[in-house]
């Protein structure tokens, strides 16, 4: 029963690759409290801006060993990084690897900068994940069609529907069948990951999609697996699919 | 990384007309009140205060205390006769001091 569901929510996201759905795909943004949508749509409120702004800072510093900017080779980010996030994760084909947006960000900086990696999770690399992500606002998510990534994708899909943790609980189980319902005081979302990285009430801080993975595997109380692991990129594949053409926020806000 | 903050004003204001300048500040406004993974008291670390000059006379001023939530927004009616540099000055715990200067344009 639940392949069956699986496969006709498949069939769903593949169909909805054309240009016009009919589909009871939500972003979070619908299940929030008014007071937190006005947040979010107002720029002037969104304290994500804040770390766009520092993303523009960082944006044209120069740094690493080639004393070279993002700005120095991309220009304007609002201009050539359009549409960008909205196709992350994505195969790499230098390094052989599936990048998520901020693994992308890392790799230019190592090898085009020839600095170091920024640490997951970090402000820096936060700041410049939320200026690139702004930059495919309102843009449809658009999942490259890349055979490559087929078989991290099939992963994700798995594990999306794999029970797991103490509370012997699937992501499906709740953010599938159980959307729009409630979990304590909160309102179960469908998991369209369109907002990240994001402005977390909770956090009150920006955070990126696997920190909410991990939130839920711990929430769960599964294993919780570390930033960059396969499973999380997995996950974000599959997640990017399935909410395959709603529009981009980001930077969101969530509760 | 530097402080952050973002001040917004309407671009002209006419004159006497009363007009909105939201501010944020990016800062933790760590309460005091917390402890670490460790059982360590984490060491209250709050904006206490904002104060806000036009051409150099004080116009705003507010106390920020524990229980407001991490980066401060603050929002505040001005009327002004003449334009100039609106400073504004946050003061806080563990030496913090940032100030954020903007043009106001009074036609």
């Amino acid at each position: 029963m639940r392949a069956g569901l699986a496969a006709l929510l498949l069939g769903l996201v593949q169909a909805a690759s054309g240009p016009v759905m009919a589909d009871d795909r939500r972003s979070g943004f619908e299940f929030m409290s008014r007071q937190t949508q006005a947040l979010q749509r107002d720029d002037d409120l969104n304290p994500a801006m804040l770390w766009v702004r520092g993303g523009e800072i960082a944006w044209s510093q120069r740094e690493g060993r080639a004393d070279k900017s993002c700005a120095d080779c991309h220009g304007m980010a609002a201009a050539s990084m359009r549409g960008v996030a909205a196709r992350h994760p994505a195969f790499d084909t230098a390094s052989g690897q599936v990048l998520t947006l901020a693994g992308r960000i890392n790799a230019c900086r190592v090898r085009q900068q020839q600095a170091g990696p920024l640490a997951p999770e970090s402000e820096p690399l936060l700041s410049l994940t939320a200026l690139v992500a702004l930059a495919s606002r309102g843009l449809p998510v658009a999942p490259p069609d890349d055979a490559r990534l087929a078989p991290l994708r099939a992963q994700g899909q798995r594990l999306f529907g794999q029970r797991m943790g103490q509370l012997d609980l699937s992501c499906a189980q709740c953010h599938d069948t159980l959307a729009g319902r409630r979990l304590g005081g909160s309102t179960i979302p469908q998991a369209h990951p369109t907002g990240y990285p994001l402005y977390r009430l909770e956090w009150q801080g920006l955070g990126s999609l696997q920190r909410r993975l991990r939130g839920c595997f711990s929430g769960v109380r599964a294993e919780v697996p570390p930033f960059d692991h396969a499973d999380l990129v997995a996950l974000e594949l599959h997640l990017m699919q399935r909410a395959a053409g709603l529009p981009m926020e980001a930077p969101a806000v969530r509760p | 990384m530097a402080v952050r903050a973002l001040v917004r004003l309407p671009p002209t204001v006419r004159r006497g007309e009363v007009f909105e300048v939201r501010a944020m500040l990016a800062h933790p406004m760590e309460t005091g009140y917390r402890r670490d993974s460790d059982g360590r008291m984490l060491a209250r670390d709050i904006v206490r205060r904002l104060e806000v000059r036009l051409a150099g006379e004080p116009v705003f001023a507010a106390d920020l205390h524990p229980a407001i939530a991490a980066n401060p927004f603050v929002a505040f009616l001005l009327r002004a006769q003449a334009g100039g540099p609106l400073v504004l000055r946050w003061t806080g715990d563990q030496g913090f001091d940032h100030t954020e200067t903007v043009m106001l344009v009074v036609e």
